[in-house]
């Protein structure tokens, strides 16, 4: 098990969170990436679901690869997927009551999630199980580092808040200065997401130059 | 019937699926390159919310909630594991009855049936439709209180969701001649301009239904 943290194994981790984001350069996972994030808050818990999710159905799904008949596995995945997304949902509920109020159905649309299901017909279903585990990572942080980002940038120019917290000084304010409103608003999610796409592009197309 | 036509009214235009909260992002992304292949899409779509969003209020109300066939248990935990077995079922099913009755619809169709069983936007509708069971119809055009409201909300979704991704594939068959900057071509620009299209449909919020 030397290679416990080999070449591969460090590549499955690392490519999605850049050069292969699963948000910027698969388009996948976008449904439910925009309307969680108004706020920072809501936009790490999801995150971070999706992330546990991903990894353990990653997980789950190679280990049973093997046994999976060809024709049903599309049900298959969905209800080992459904079955972790309700484990999620209910420990939301019990723990942190407030964000899963805040996050409603979108909890439950992890399920259709496309990034869930990219990563297990084109991961899990062909390599073993520390390795899915380590994409399944990868592949959730590329898409909670998204969220994260868009979510700060909405709180922040929309209500001049970062977590619920006042970052914006009240001398900005009293100078003159207005929380933008817009920011709050679901379209403004789809135009930031396109100004990332974008930067992404460009950094990614001059590296490679 | 005046409840359930602002019903149809509110589900087209003030929660669209794709501009409210966007839904069925990533099949609406990828297939919205012509006006052809997304018309077809979209009434696809429309057919399979038709079918599915009243059976699995069927299977809410009468079998999962407390007073269903199992007494006063409360089994609504399962209602994630049960709605997408019902859908990735249901479109198996509707896939198997076109391609026997209507082969030139089913050839139209072509690959969109058996993915929209992975589309957020029908596994959605359901969440949403469960959330509103409990609403008061006299108090909120929202509400859905029985199977012909749901017909109804399926319907106008269904709609909404095809007007959007139409809607998209216009303005991007036109936009293939305009002469958009390297970095923000294919991706970037298409979220802003569905980004431009949402902010226009939250125009549709102030109707007061």
């Amino acid at each position: 098990m030397a290679s416990l943290f080999s070449k591969e194994n460090r590549l499955a981790f690392t490519e999605p969170l850049s050069l292969n984001n699963p948000v910027l350069i698969q388009v996948l996972g976008i449904c439910s990436a925009l309307a969680v994030t108004a706020k920072l808050e809501p936009a790490i818990v999801m995150g971070l679901s999706v992330t546990v999710i991903t990894a353990f159905a990653n997980v789950i799904v190679s280990l049973i690869r093997k046994t999976i008949p060809n024709r049903i596995r599309i049900i298959i995945q969905l209800v080992v997927v459904a079955a972790l997304v309700t484990i999620v949902s209910m420990t939301l509920k019990a723990f942190a009551y407030d964000v899963s109020v805040q996050l409603s159905v979108y909890i439950g649309l992890i399920i259709t999630n496309c990034i869930l299901m990219g990563r297990l017909e084109a991961f899990a279903m062909t390599n073993g199980p520390w390795q899915s585990f380590l994409d399944g990572v990868g592949s959730g942080l590329g898409y909670a580092w998204i969220l994260v980002v868009v979510g700060a940038v909405r709180e922040l120019f929309g209500n001049g808040t970062l977590l619920g917290f006042n970052v914006i000084p009240q001398a900005a304010y009293e100078a003159g200065y207005v929380n933008n409103g817009m920011m709050t608003m679901p379209a403004m999610s789809m135009i930031i997401l396109g100004c990332i796409v974008w930067a992404h592009k460009a950094y990614v197309s001059k590296k490679t130059k | 019937m005046e409840h359930a036509l602002s019903l149809f009214i509110r589900s087209i235009f003030v929660d669209n699926m794709i501009f409210a909260s966007f839904l069925g992002m990533c099949s609406y992304l990828a297939v919205s390159k012509n006006v052809k292949t997304s018309l077809g899409l979209g009434i696809a779509v429309t057919f399979v919310l038709l079918v599915t969003c009243p059976v699995n209020y069927l299977l809410q109300t009468k079998v999962l909630a407390p007073g269903g066939i199992f007494g006063d248990m409360d089994l609504t935990y399962l209602s994630f594991i049960l709605f997408i077995a019902v859908i990735a079922g249901i479109v198996q099913l509707v896939e198997m009855i076109v391609e026997r009755f209507s082969p030139s619809l089913y050839n139209a169709l072509g690959i969109f049936l058996p993915l929209i069983a992975v589309n957020c936007a029908i596994m959605g509708a359901s969440l949403f439709m469960q959330q509103r069971i409990d609403m008061d119809p006299a108090t909120s055009s929202q509400a859905i209180s029985g199977v012909g409201d749901c017909f109804v909300f399926a319907l106008g979704s269904g709609i909404g969701w095809l007007l959007a991704i139409v809607g998209l594939a216009a303005i991007r068959e036109k936009m293939a001649y305009t002469d958009v900057p390297k970095s923000l071509q294919g991706l970037g620009i298409t979220f802003i301009t569905v980004g431009l299209m949402a902010m226009a449909f939250m125009c549709f919020s102030g109707l007061s239904l």
